[in-house]
């Protein structure tokens, strides 16, 4: 399988501390890839490298074989690489209406249309309601995105992202702090993802790697430990060792 | 999966409302045309308060849609109020409304290069920077006086009338009938700004810089696109008081104006493309006033007025509003009738 999205030899230094330490991660077409790795691994760390939130040290990420690495955040995005967010960024005065609206007519290459009325182009507004439907947003499309509930928060984080046509999504713990009433339908949504977009899922929560990914790679002190099927990873004992301890025991 | 139509219809009809024109707008412009005819003998003050409004207006365009601060708008006034005057000191451009256009392409250009100093920073540093430039560009009028007149300010303008048939006179009718044109015709041109993708971007780049990046938006250049636009906006409404008043001085860059501006957008509040207009009304209506009654002492009450607004907040005075409108809607005969039959029921 042709890789999407792929690094090469990715090192980042901050003053003198390694966070991404000779990195080469291969992101296959329509994988459903997760990293893992305890806390200060440097996953966030390879997603801001990912996105150009940060410029690497050294080596260089390709994109379809482009290298991309020289790419401001914006224009990555345009191409296809794009993010959620492990604490919600999100517009917080604008509706969840208005904010798929924005990110619809931006991937359409209207958002510089300084004339027309937002929501007079009935094609986009049918793209825009098939994705507010999609993530369950329909009861709330007119309420500022501030006053939502955490759980619609949560679920607007991956629509909009989804509104962008990624070809690649990085989603970083789309759960996180999810309450347990509610997560079904966050793990609904990103189960049920376009089978077209590759996705890097960075996440803790151990059952929704496993029921999800068809690939796991495992981050520890900002290098690659290892790679492979989720039974592999499951039966690895240095993954064991340093991370997943007893949570893996019964799986 | 395809959307339910009733359901697309609700979206865009949500959004059409969004930016359709409420019956309260259409009083207020109402009232500023009938302005022209009924105030007849206030059409000095409401001249300030046009091309005041309009300034006001584009500062908003920044404050209020993209959150740049600025403590020197007065810089893009001046430029284009100077450019105006010399326009037509030296007979270059004779067409008012024509100079006006010039002038604001002047400001613009001042507005585009400016545009990358304030790009980055936090609002202080965009303070200071904003501050800065005004004040060299003052220095730099009051160093010129050849071309500038210095402190003396630009002598012996005269505007020849507007699209060669509309004399200016002393008392300002024509001058606020056409400063009056033009913020109408600028507001309707910024009101459909701010309901567009476009706009909706600036709004989107305002509250949150890092995901408006990584939804494929260049915040830059969204950010210079608007500072620019705003720049001419403020151009011309110098180029204004220098058509109206065939004058221009070093006062035009003078810091207390840009401060004026900013007091007077956060009386009338930003954001809704109003406030600089009504913010406009309020201070010179004030200073009018107050003026009247204790000549030195006016800038008194408009500060007690501004930390009162800050301190408070306006969303607690519109609050402290409410028992008023409940009892106009009391007043509200139809209201009136619904609660008597109402209760009728009751009993």
């Amino acid at each position: 399988m042709p890789a999407v999205l792929e690094t090469i030899s990715l090192v980042k230094q901050y003053n003198g501390i390694t966070a991404a330490d000779d990195v080469s991660l291969k992101i296959e077409k329509g994988a459903r890839h997760a990293l893992i790795g305890p806390n200060g691994a440097g996953k966030t760390t390879l997603i801001n490298l990912l996105t150009g939130v940060s410029r690497p040290t050294s080596g260089s990420i390709l994109l379809d074989g482009e290298d991309i690495s020289k790419l401001s955040t914006h224009k990555r995005a345009k191409r296809g690489v794009v993010r959620t967010f492990q604490i919600n960024q999100l517009f917080n005065d604008l509706t969840p209406l208005e904010t798929i609206g924005l990110a619809v007519s931006e991937r359409r290459g209207q958002g510089l249309d300084w004339w027309r009325i937002v929501g007079s182009r009935r094609d986009l507004m049918s793209e825009v309601v098939e994705i507010l439907e999609r993530f369950h947003l329909t009861d709330v499309i007119d309420r500022r995105t501030a006053v939502l509930p955490y759980g619609k928060q949560r679920l607007l984080e991956i629509a909009v992202a989804i509104a962008c046509r990624p070809r690649v999504l990085l989603l970083d713990e789309p759960a996180a702090g999810v309450p347990e009433d509610e997560r079904h339908e966050i793990l609904a949504v990103v189960g049920a993802l376009p089978n077209d977009v590759s996705v890097l899922l960075i996440e803790h929560d151990m059952d929704l790697v496993f029921s999800f990914a068809d690939r796991i790679s495992v981050l520890v002190n900002g290098a690659l430990l290892t790679e492979g099927t989720p039974e592999e990873v499951a039966g690895d004992a240095r993954v064991k060792a340093v991370y997943l301890g007893e949570e893996l025991a019964d799986v | 999966m395809i959307p339910s139509p009733a359901a697309v219809h609700t979206a865009t009809e949500w959004l059409a409302t969004r930016a359709r024109w409420h019956p309260l707008e259409m009083a207020f412009w109402l009232a500023a045309f009938a302005a022209i005819y009924l105030l007849p003998d206030r059409h000095l003050i409401l001249t300030e308060i046009a091309w005041l409004g309009l300034f006001a207006l584009s500062l908003d365009l920044i404050l209020g849609y993209a959150g740049i601060i600025s403590l020197g708008h007065a810089a893009f006034f001046g430029v284009g109020a100077y450019t105006a005057a010399l326009l037509a000191k030296h007979e270059i451009i004779n067409e008012p409304a024509v100079a006006l256009l010039v002038s604001g392409f002047a400001a613009m250009a001042l507005g585009f290069v400016t545009s990358f100093l304030v790009l980055r920073g936090s609002d202080l540093t965009r303070l200071m920077v904003t501050l800065g430039v005004a004040l060299v560009l003052r220095e730099l009028a009051n160093r010129y006086g050849w071309l500038t007149g210095g402190a003396d300010g630009l002598q012996g303008v005269s505007i020849k009338p507007v699209l060669g048939m509309f004399r200016f006179d002393m008392f300002g009718h024509t001058g606020y009938a056409y400063c009056l044109a033009v913020l109408f015709i600028l507001f309707v041109i910024a009101r459909r700004v701010v309901n567009s993708p476009f706009g909706l971007s600036l709004l989107s780049v305002k509250s949150n810089p890092l995901r408006a990046s990584a939804i494929g938006i260049s915040v830059d250049a969204r950010l210079i696109a608007i500072y620019t636009v705003a720049a001419g906006y403020a151009g011309i409404a110098g180029a204004l008081l220098a058509q109206t008043t065939a004058f221009a001085s070093l006062e035009v860059f003078s810091f207390d104006r840009s401060a004026d501006l900013l007091l007077i957008l956060i009386i009338g509040g930003a954001g809704y493309l109003y406030g600089g207009l009504i913010g406009a009304i309020i201070f010179k209506f004030m200073q009018d006033y107050l003026s009247a009654l204790t000549p030195q002492y006016w800038p008194f009450w408009i500060g007690l007025v501004l930390v009162v607004i800050v301190l408070v907040g306006r969303d607690r005075m519109m609050s402290w509003a409410a028992p008023i409108r409940l009892i106009a809607e009391r007043l509200n005969w139809r209201a009136l009738a619904r609660q008597i039959i109402a209760s009728t029921k009751k009993v």
